[in-house]
């Protein structure tokens, strides 16, 4: 297995030199920019709106033990099966067991990031159980056998053309140059698989403490008929996503759409409270919420960078970083891309593999200004900047420090090195950007800049020489 | 449950607590204290509703504008089963699905499609076959443009997602302002008997950009949504 900073750097090199895909993602985000901020500007005050919605997520993730007990409670007392699982494995076990005890024959899902950090869908087709995606750029996805390019938009980069051709391909569907055929083609070959499946799962936004509830965000209706017609409804969802009230949502889920999609509230905006209950017409049998941890709580426990947990999946930080328009989602290499990604990687999978996440950031904190909880973002990269420094330092870094500090508490050999550089840059030219060139890393991809002639030092002595000889 | 899983609540409680011990760094908090005062409510930073219900119908209509669906405030009930059967014979409908209640009941005694009744024992293979689905609903929230449809108000939770044409008949009465009303009156119909296993806001037809970030309607529920208001 390739290290995962060497497979991010190969990424990059490649991604950032596709200049025509840089700008197809740019222009696909200047509608919801458009729409965001119309949307925002709706808000009596958005500000304050965010301030509130940070305070309500701090009080549901420092109280967690508190609200994710009474969330299990209430959603229990209406019959759903509330299980925990410590790690994704756990998780995966318990949704195979399930689906294998039940007799399940076939499984649609609905947009779920949380399966894609467990890789669920790998275990239950290892299992030889057909799992079908039903949310139209996640089964474009699945269909490239690739996962989500951002956990909003999961096919932005993908042009109509390269759609139509996979659809041909796949289902053998007349090639097309309209997103509406597109959108039609995935609908008709997926009503037929919500019809048969016997297990739906779902992920969940928000889990609501107060009424045992989950809730689910969408635009398409696909979680609306995943959560419906199977008669097992599974729901995978992080530990992080409580609020404590149901009215709680009257807030997230307008900053939700606003945020994530530049819409004042999506097409569904779906609360589910257990299996069918008496007196209702349909509905799930049963109802499982597999509640996971995934090193969630060693987030919890680092209190500088806890609010990170705060974070709603709404991609507005992705979608105003220069970062993840250059290099694009897939470079990250991570289920969770973008500044936020970058930030919890560390956290979830270890901090030695992924710190190089937080040190590919400009620090301009357009994430920060964009998030709706307010979580502080970009400071958090410098955090684990920091921390990876200080658990496991770079000797050479180290060195080159003690160089420096060494040179610099000596004027003379400092004022040596200033009068040698220009020298030393005549002569760079015939190792520029060549494996001999110290700067390589600088050189390869920039120009550098030329270092003065005369030195502060000189050109000071001879300023004064000329005030003094005026003044005679 | 599951024999062969062992779950880990006890462990995961425990480390969150452990966790917790630690508190929380102080710029985590809100920097504004008093948006979070006890008497602040949440309608102080949503958009703006206006206070008649003449201008919560005007917004709501409006919201139905911009999220194309279709909105009509009908004069009595026999209007609104008149624009039913005009939009049945402009698109041929062979057979309308709905749900027992008062109202649904008496727009479908009078209709001239065919009615296929989605309660207690329906076949979901028929259901798909139907060209609209005519339910009732919770609440109309004005602020967003949404239809708030529970098991109770609305049928099954398959009537207003399957058929590819959503047909919502309310009473002016209905219209709420907000969404934190909304959630307020749920709470006052359900808190003491119990919730309902299902609500839902739909706000305008089945969408998706996800080709392009190009708006497409009918990506897998309806591909439109009528809202008829009648007195």
């Amino acid at each position: 297995m390739i290290a995962p900073k060497k497979l991010f750097k190969r990424d990059v090199v490649q991604n950032t030199a596709d200049v025509p895909r840089r700008a197809f993602v740019r222009n696909a985000l200047r509608g919801y920019e458009a729409k965001r901020d119309e949307n925002k500007a709706k808000f009596l005050d958005w500000q304050s709106a965010r301030d509130v919605a940070s305070e309500i997520k701090f009080e549901g993730i420092n109280h967690l033990d508190k609200y994710l007990k009474q969330f299990a409670q209430n959603a229990e007392a209406r019959g759903t099966k509330v299980f925990f699982a410590s790690t994704a494995a756990q998780a995966r076990d318990y949704i195979v067991n399930l689906a294998r005890e039940k007799n399940v024959k076939s499984i649609i899902k609905s947009k779920t990031m949380t399966s894609e950090e467990i890789h669920l869908n790998d275990a239950l087709e290892k299992e030889g159980f057909g799992v079908v995606e039903s949310d139209l750029g996640e089964f474009i996805q699945q269909l490239r056998k690739e996962p989500p390019y951002h956990f909003v938009f999961p096919c932005m980069h993908l042009k109509r053309d390269e759609i139509s051709s996979l659809f041909h391909d796949k289902l053998g569907s007349e090639p097309t140059n309209s997103p509406e055929e597109l959108t039609m083609i995935a609908r008709r070959f997926l009503r037929q698989k919500y019809i048969q499946a016997d297990m739906g799962i779902s992920g969940a936004n928000f889990l609501v403490a107060e009424t045992g509830m989950i809730s689910i965000t969408e635009n398409e209706g696909n979680a609306r008929l995943t959560t419906s017609l199977p008669k097992i409804h599974v729901a995978i969802v992080g530990i992080e996503k409580v609020l404590p009230k149901l009215e709680d949502l009257a807030l997230f889920l307008p900053m939700l759409g606003t945020a994530g999609c530049g819409q004042e509230l999506t097409g569904y905006n779906t609360q589910i409270g257990g299996p069918r209950q008496p007196g209702e017409t349909d509905g799930p049998e049963e109802f499982h919420i597999v509640l996971l941890d995934n090193n969630r709580t060693a987030l919890l426990a680092d209190a500088e960078q806890r609010d990170a947990l705060h974070c709603i999946r709404c991609g507005a930080c992705l979608n105003v970083c220069p970062v993840f328009k250059n290099v694009g989602g897939h470079t990250y290499g991570t289920t969770y891309a973008g500044p936020i990604g970058s930030v919890i990687t560390p956290h979830l999978r270890g901090l030695q593999d992924w710190k190089h996440l937080s040190g590919a950031s400009s620090l301009c904190g357009a994430c920060s200004e964009a998030c709706p909880v307010k979580i502080d973002i970009h400071h958090h990269l410098l955090q684990n900047r920091r921390n990876a420094a200080a658990e496991k330092p770079v000797w050479w870094e180290k060195a080159l420090w003690i160089g420096f500090a060494f040179l610099m508490r000596r004027p003379f050999l400092y004022y040596l090195m200033t009068k040698a550089a220009p020298f030393g840059q005549f002569f760079h030219p015939l190792i520029k950007a060549t494996a001999l060139d110290p700067f390589l890393a600088w050189t390869h991809s920039r120009e550098c800049p030329a270092s003065a002639t005369t030195t502060f030092k000189d050109y000071w002595k001879q300023h004064k020489k000329q005030k003094d000889a005026a003044s005679v | 449950m599951s024999a062969t899983t062992t779950d880990s609540r006890e462990s995961i409680f425990a480390r969150i607590r452990e966790a917790l011990t630690n508190p929380a760094t102080p710029h985590h908090r809100a920097v504004h204290p008093e948006n979070v005062a006890p008497e602040s409510t949440l309608k102080q930073w949503l958009p703006a509703v206006g206070s008649t219900l003449d201008e919560q119908i005007a917004l709501f209509a409006e919201n139905c504008v911009a999220l194309k669906a279709e909105f009509k405030a009908c004069s009595s009930l026999d209007e609104a089963v008149a624009h039913i059967n005009q939009l049945a014979a402009d698109n041929q409908w062979t057979k309308i699905a709905t749900h027992h209640s008062e109202l649904t009941d008496a727009v479908a005694s009078k209709l001239s499609t065919a009615i296929y009744h989605a309660d207690e024992t329906y076949d979901k293979l028929v259901l798909e076959t139907c060209n609209a689905g005519l339910t009732g609903c919770e609440a109309l929230v004005s602020q967003t443009g949404s239809v708030c449809i529970t098991p109770h108000a609305s049928g099954g939770r398959s009537l207003s997602i399957l058929p590819p044409h959503h047909i919502v008949i309310a009473r002016r009465s209905q219209i709420v302002a907000d969404l934190p009303a909304t959630y307020a009156l749920i709470k006052e119909r359900y808190s003491a008997s119990g919730y309902p296993s299902f609500i839902s806001f739909s706000t305008g037809p089945s969408r998706t950009g996800d080709i392009e970030r190009i708006l497409v309607l009918g990506a897998h529920g309806p591909k439109r949504l009528t809202v008829l208001l009648i007195p």
